[in-house]
């Protein structure tokens, strides 16, 4: 059977104008949000591409702040996500970029946590609504935002994935869609592992105990 | 199992477990997502009542775009609607300005449901609910003629694409209009017949269709051609509730629709390259537009 839900035709319900421009963006910036995992205090976003070209008429520069904010793609406070961002003392500005080689709804976001956490994000809205977060902190990913997802930092070496998986497996974790992604042979990997399930901390932290990661991350999935 | 890929199919499976084009829609829901028939309805009713608020707003507030280009074209067809000057009648006028509404709403980052898309989203409120309004017609059935659009939005996603970028305007405003036409027929007690001759007919009269909007934004020329859809659809569901039969099929209409949008050269789907978007007044906008950037 077709995956398509007869709301993907009558729906979303969302505020316009536009599924990449204005619901993506706003999509972005809830995944974004989920990334940093707590609230903002400053961002700046560059534009790429049709993203430079008509941000301001589709409203993409609103819709992201809105979406950082955490409001949803129908929520209509979005058109005055600047003024409420403001009240809140989130930092914003807005720049253009020429990023090679990628999609043409494309940006990239320097963000800051209230803790001072810098987090880099470029993040692609590929069509009706749907994005995807193809660099974190200068990391190539693949993160949609429609699962849970684990990201590990670990030594690129034979067994990783078994013993990073074994531990999931123990705690009846099912792995919807597992990827391995590495800069060169023997030196760091990601992988990033979408789940059925939420991740539990005590879960987390033993595979934080395995000595060749050096790093792991949770993210949650979005509207 | 209610898979259905074509109209024939969805037809079909209809006759053969003897329920409605709707009722086979709602049943392929609930076996998709495991939801109950009470909370898949219940999601289509809100979105009846985003259409209906979005209609109200922009046939009432000042309504202007992000880009200031457009607003207020919804407003100045309903004054004449109201004055009994419409020289298209009382149905098709209001079909026009409650089509334009939507869309301005959808251009001032209003609240709208996408049909199929965002930039679409006027032409099957702005037909399908002056009809059920013109005739009374029962809320639960136009929960249930939405069901049917959906279902017939659904066989052209998977034949071809609903997308401007893939398909041009046709697979934008062609398949909202061809959805609206099928859902008319519906509501108004056509037969299965007939709502397929709905969904043929009002995909033909677009084919072709570019998608050209100037300054890539969705304003110029997509919020008219809302107005145009939706009284497409008016034209297609008066003609196969009259009994006139689309000598090509449905399913074969999709299929040509999805060729069409193949030969369709990038310049003329959505990328702003070609057609409207590239008349001198069509450059001036973007460029000043882009100037205030």
């Amino acid at each position: 059977m077709s995956s398509l839900s007869a709301f993907n035709t009558i729906g979303p319900i969302m505020v316009g104008p536009s599924s990449s421009h204005t619901a993506g963006a706003v999509r972005i910036g809830n995944l974004a949000r989920e990334i940093v995992g707590n609230d903002i205090k400053e961002v700046k976003v560059y534009f790429h591409g049709s993203f430079k070209e008509t941000y301001q008429g589709h409203g993409t520069d609103k819709a992201l702040i809105g979406g950082l904010i955490g409001f949803s793609t129908e929520n209509e406070l979005i058109k005055k996500s600047f003024e409420i961002a403001k009240e809140k003392g989130i930092k914003f500005e807005f720049k253009a970029i020429d990023l090679d080689n990628v999609h043409p709804n494309t940006l990239k976001l320097e963000l800051t946590d209230i803790n001072n956490e810098q987090t880099t994000i470029v993040a692609s809205s590929v069509g009706g609504g749907s994005v995807v977060v193809t660099k974190l902190n200068n990391i190539k990913v693949e993160l949609k935002g429609d699962y849970y997802t684990l990201i590990t930092r670990h030594q690129d070496q034979p067994g990783m994935v078994a013993k990073i998986s074994n531990v999931l497996q123990n705690y009846d974790l099912n792995i919807a869609k597992m990827k391995v992604l590495r800069e060169k042979k023997g030196s760091l990997a990601t992988a990033i592992i979408d789940l059925d399930q939420k991740i539990e901390d005590d879960i987390l932290d033993l595979i934080e105990k395995i000595p060749q990661v050096k790093s792991t991350k949770l993210v949650n999935p979005i509207e | 199992m209610y898979d259905f890929n074509t109209v024939s199919e969805l037809i079909n499976l209809a006759e053969k477990k003897q329920i409605s084009i709707a009722e086979v829609v709602i049943n392929r829901e609930e076996e998709l997502t495991e939801k109950s028939k009470v909370e898949i309805k219940g999601r289509m009713k809100e979105n009846l009542k985003v259409m209906r608020e979005a209609i109200k707003k922009g046939l009432t507030e000042d309504i202007t775009s992000m880009s200031g280009l457009t607003g207020g074209d919804a407003k100045l067809v309903e004054t004449v609607r109201k004055n009994g000057e419409a020289i298209t009648g009382n149905i098709v006028s209001q079909a026009i300005s409650r089509a334009l509404a939507v869309s301005e709403v959808n251009a001032s980052m209003g609240k709208i449901v996408a049909v199929p898309t965002a930039g679409s989203c006027g032409i099957l409120p702005g037909a399908l609910l002056t009809i059920a309004d013109d005739n009374n017609v029962e809320f639960d059935r136009i929960i249930e003629a939405l069901f049917v659009a959906s279902g017939i939005g659904i066989i052209i996603s998977e034949q071809a694409s609903v997308a401007g970028a893939s398909g041009g305007c046709q697979a934008e405003c062609g398949s909202a209009s061809s959805m609206t036409a099928g859902a008319i027929t519906y509501l108004l007690g056509g037969s299965n017949e007939q709502i397929a001759n709905a969904v043929a007919i009002s995909l033909k009269n677009i084919l072709g269709l570019v998608c050209d909007p100037v300054a890539g934004l969705v304003e110029v020329p997509c919020i008219k051609r809302n107005a145009m859809g939706a009284s497409n659809a008016l034209t297609a569901a008066e003609m196969a509730l009259a009994g006139v039969e689309s000598i090509i099929p449905a399913d074969e209409v999709i299929v040509a629709m999805k060729k069409v949008g193949d030969s369709l050269p990038n310049e003329l789907k959505e990328t702003s390259l070609g057609g409207l978007a590239t008349t001198p007044t069509g450059c001036k906008i973007k460029e000043k537009l882009s100037d205030n950037s």
